[in-house]
């Protein structure tokens, strides 16, 4: 039940006054803009690091990419290689290396497989096939993948805690602008804007979704 | 500084303002969608390298041989194995998807005992020595009993090893009740034992034929070997060597070159006619017949009487009568027959639909005069008896065993009725049934097969598995079978197990296929060797002697040993000494001679005419009147029509006019449509004496006017949620019309009613 003071108008000077409403608006606005843009990005991924830092550029220089990273006799490819194939070099130390020992001690004595974070996997409902690109389209591995070639050390691997995927396939960039760091940003539209640049068109859903 | 209620509705309007400027909307909206595509406890295939493993698929009697490709120890697709003699590298759906079996949730997982009501689907998990001691306490009760004889086992097929362990278990055990499932083969092994005197799996030589004339056979809808005729399709097409009689425009009648549509139940009829024509111009292959045949010209017997031969019985097939009884016009059959004799290397071929679907022994018989008369017997392109395996140890049996195996069979294969007929699974309900006192099986081994699916009169079948006090089901899948037994003990998938697959009805070649394990078993399950191996152990004595095998790998390889080369390295063995024999050491008849009047064919009246074959019409149930349309199933290469249901990959390739929300079209002429008020998409209720269904109508121009046509294989109500449900089961519409000679079911259809709903 309603009483009559709950329908009088609040006097006047009882009322906020104009700025005052402002100012709050502000608050919001900017408490908002800087947890969106700040807090948020922190709080929706983790960071871990690799569990061995690989020096790609080391290895580069004795070998070629597609010594560890190789298509199999069936034409699918492999990634990143196995415990097996690393061991067909590094049974014992090569180097003084801290991490090649970590290697050796942590994987190698304990035939444990390393638990690389691939920055680039995709979730189960893509489909991918590196044998068209590298292979058909002769793309090289760093337009995707940036020039981690000729990197000395890997860099943290950041995980959405959300979807558990790589932050590499959204980006590093929370708005998807310029150009991809690492090479990383890996979604759909990143694959038809590159598909259409390159073959005049953005692909058919079963290409990838089959 | 007055603060009040707008002060903090304009904090959060800023807030929400403030919001949409952050990426916070957009990014959570677009991880939400991946986190819901991609459910964390949604398992999803391991990656890395592919192994390839062979094997043969077992989901029919087909006998298929396939290339898993497995990662990581997971079978991710099934390939069919290009060099494989049966089917050449082609698949069926049904083997394409079957992981989908393997990993989709209608296996039992371990043994299980029944705790409600039978079909009530309570059950509880118990050991694997438990199950076996139930089973053999069971067992060895009703031994103690003198009773061995009221044991019976089902089984899909009575070749290879596990049947033949099943057929030693109850030889030792004392029981003659070995019932294989009924298919068409029935009736086309049948003739061939009388006709040439051997027992066998009869091969047709499609890829070397130059014409066949087919007499119903779905041989683009899983006939014989779905993955054989797959293969051997395009040249069908391309040859025009294909002509199809069958009522129903059919995809093996639209890859023909020819359709011809009799009256369905009328084939024996029309292969007679035929043959008349043949004859009549002396088109036949007088070679053959005159030396190599018996019972073509009237004969006389030791004792002076004469009989009427196949000659004096074609009299009675004019073209014009045939054409009458067939409803093909006469110029049609004229034509037809010397199409078909003045081609090289012609075969006549039967069992209608994908072999599901029962047919008589004359049918049988009368097609097979046809190949004789063309003289295309063992002969390239031809018919071949296949021998059956004989490579089986010997055993010894008690007293109790030797006495349970004199007792007549429950099923009345074997008796003086029906001396032929070795299984008849479709006349087990009735003699249940019709048992005065207790039921004449008091403990059933479901060990293949799924009767309470495939058997015509489904209701009636579950009436008599009433009266049954125990069922034991080994199957792997929670079939409508495994759902009505009282204990479970399942056995592995074809892809984590060993079984040798010997040569498919249909194929030519002596073979034997080696299904084996590509996986790991996902659960506690056992292989049905074992099992029986276990079984026989703990009931001990004889029994258990004759199974002194350690497993039944063992024992798979001790009676494989010559084969087993070849077997492990190529998946196959084929027979390198197998050679048709030559016409003047094939047959074994007693009169040494192909025969065309088949002596041992029982004579219920005495006269010739019951023993040669002949066109007897189908009396199909219900009354006219009252039901005046014809109900007939079909198969579909999409639909598996067996005692495995389709997987949903399966499911998901049937057209919407064959199945939709959950309801089955069945097929009818536009014309019957019209007269019985019916239009496209109607649902309706379709009534036989057996039963009735929900339908939905589907227009049809391809089926012939009074017919109705329903897919086979749909309506499962077991296996699980993803399967059940599905339209209705054509089974349970049907019954058995028993075949006067020869006890198999010969009700290829059935008298119904169409009324809108």
């Amino acid at each position: 039940m309603s009483t009559q003071s709950d329908n009088q108008p609040v006097p006047a000077e009882n009322r906020a006054s104009g700025w005052v409403i402002f100012v709050f608006f502000l608050i919001g606005l900017i408490a908002s803009l800087i947890s969106g843009w700040i807090a948020f990005p922190n709080l929706l991924y983790s960071t871990q690091q690799q569990p061995i830092d690989f020096n790609h550029k080391a290895h580069v220089a004795q070998m070629d990419c597609s010594s560890c990273h190789f298509f199999r006799d069936d034409g699918s490819f492999a990634g990143s290689p196995t415990l097996d194939e690393c061991k067909s070099c590094h049974m014992y130390p090569m180097s003084n290396d801290p991490d090649e020992q970590k290697f050796i001690e942590e994987y190698v004595k304990k035939d444990k497989e390393v638990p690389w974070l691939i920055y680039a996997e995709q979730p189960p409902c893509v489909f991918f096939s590196h044998a068209a690109h590298v292979k058909g389209a002769d793309m090289e591995c760093r337009t995707c993948h940036g020039d981690i070639g000729q990197s000395t050390s890997l860099r943290e691997y950041q995980e959405n805690r959300l979807t558990g995927y790589s932050r590499d396939i959204w980006g590093y960039s929370m708005l998807r602008l310029g150009e991809a760091k690492h090479g990383g940003r890996h979604k759909m539209n990143d694959c038809a804007e590159c598909h259409l640049k390159e073959t005049g068109s953005k692909g058919d859903c079963f290409q990838c979704h089959k | 500084m007055k603060i009040d209620r707008r002060c903090f509705l304009s904090l959060v309007i800023g807030g929400a303002v403030g919001t949409t400027l952050t990426p916070v909307p957009w990014k959570l909206t677009d991880d939400i969608a991946i986190w819901t595509q991609n459910w964390p406890w949604t398992p999803s295939p391991e990656k890395g390298p592919s192994v390839y493993k062979k094997s043969v698929c077992t989901l029919c009697n087909g006998g298929c041989g396939i290339n898993v490709r497995t990662v990581k120890g997971q079978a991710k697709k099934i390939e069919g194995q290009a060099d494989y003699p049966v089917n050449r590298g082609s698949l069926c759906p049904m083997g394409i998807s079957a992981t989908q079996h393997l990993y989709g949730p209608s296996r039992i997982q371990s043994p299980m005992k029944r705790t409600g009501e039978r079909g009530q689907g309570k059950w509880e998990k118990i050991s694997w020595a438990e199950a076996i001691s139930t089973v053999s306490e069971k067992l060895a009760e009703l031994r103690s009993r003198k009773k061995p004889h009221t044991v019976a086992c089902i089984a899909e097929s009575d070749r290879g090893t596990v049947p033949y362990l099943l057929q030693r278990f109850l030889t030792a055990y004392g029981s003659p009740n070995f019932i294989r499932t009924p298919s068409s083969f029935d009736a086309q092994e049948q003739a061939l034992y009388l006709t040439q005197g051997r027992h066998g799996t009869i091969g047709y030589d499609l890829e070397n034929a130059g014409f066949i004339l087919s007499f119903g056979s779905a041989l683009m809808d899983a006939w014989g070997t779905a993955g054989q005729m797959l293969s051997a399709s395009a040249d069908f097409k391309q040859k025009n060597k294909l002509i199809q009689v069958e009522p129903r425009l059919s995809d093996t009648a639209a890859l023909a070159s020819q359709w011809v549509a009799a009256k369905p139940g009328t084939e024996a009829a029309l292969a007679l006619g035929l043959a008349h024509v043949i004859v009549r111009d002396n088109l036949y292959n007088k070679e053959f017949v005159d030396n190599y045949a018996f019972g073509f010209e009237d004969w006389e017997d030791e004792n002076g009487t004469v009989h009427q031969g196949c000659k004096s019985l074609l009299k009675q097939y004019p073209p014009k009568k045939v054409a009458g009884i067939t409803g093909i016009d006469k110029g049609t059959i004229e034509s037809l027959a010397r199409k078909f004799a003045r081609a090289k290397r012609p075969v006549a071929i039967c069992g209608r639909g994908s072999g599901m679907v029962p047919g008589g022994l004359d049918e049988a018989l009368a097609v097979f005069a046809l190949n004789a008369l063309v003289g295309n017997i063992n002969q390239p392109g031809g018919v071949t008896a296949i021998p059956e395996p004989d490579y089986w140890p010997e055993m010894q049996r008690d007293k109790t065993a030797s006495n349970g195996m004199q007792q007549p069979r429950v099923d009345g294969a074997e008796s003086d009725r029906f001396p032929n007929t070795r299984y008849l699974l479709n006349r087990v309900p009735e003699a249940i049934n019709s048992a005065k006192g207790e039921s004449p099986i008091q403990a059933l081994l479901v060990a293949g097969g799924n009767p309470l699916y495939t058997m015509a009169d489904t209701e009636t079948a579950k009436k008599a598995f009433d009266k049954i006090p125990f069922i034991a089901s080994f199957s792997t899948y929670m079939d409508e079978t495994a759902q009505y037994a009282d204990i479970l003990l399942p056995n592995h998938h074809f892809l984590e197990r060993f079984e040798d697959v010997p040569t498919p009805a249909g194929t030519p070649t002596r073979v034997i296929g080696l299904t084996r394990p590509v996986v790991e078993p996902r659960h506690d399950t056992r292989h049905i060797g074992d099992t029986l191996i276990n079984i026989a152990g703990s009931l001990g004595g004889f029994i258990e002697n004759a199974f002194p095998w350690e497993n039944y790998e063992a024992f798979l390889k001790q009676t494989l040993t010559k084969q087993w080369d070849s077997l492990e390295k190529q998946g196959y063995w084929v027979d390198p000494e197998f050679m048709p024999p030559a016409w003047e050491k094939a047959f074994q008849t007693p009169s040494g001679k192909y025969e065309f009047y088949p002596s041992q064919r029982s004579k219920a009246s005495g006269k010739d005419a019951d023993a040669l074959p002949g066109f007897r019409q189908v009396e199909l149930p219900g009354d006219p009147e009252k039901m005046p349309l014809t109900l007939m199933p079909y198969a579909s290469a999409r639909i598996a029509g067996g005692a495995v249901a389709n997987p949903p990959f399966m499911t998901k390739t049937v057209d919407t006019d064959v199945i939709k929300d959950g309801a089955v079209f069945v097929e009818i002429n536009p014309q019957t449509a019209k007269k019985h008020g019916l239009s496209e998409g109607d649902a309706a209720v379709l009534k036989t004496p057996a039963g009735k269904a929900r339908v939905r109508i589907h227009l049809f121009e391809g089926l012939m006017p009074g017919l109705v046509a329903m897919p086979a294989g749909l309506g499962h109500t077991a296996f699980s949620d993803y399967i059940a449900g599905k339209g209705a089961n054509v089974n349970a519409l049907l019954t058995d019309v028993t075949d006067p000679g020869s006890g198999l079911n010969a009700g290829w259809g059935i008298r119904a009613s169409l009324v809108k709903a």
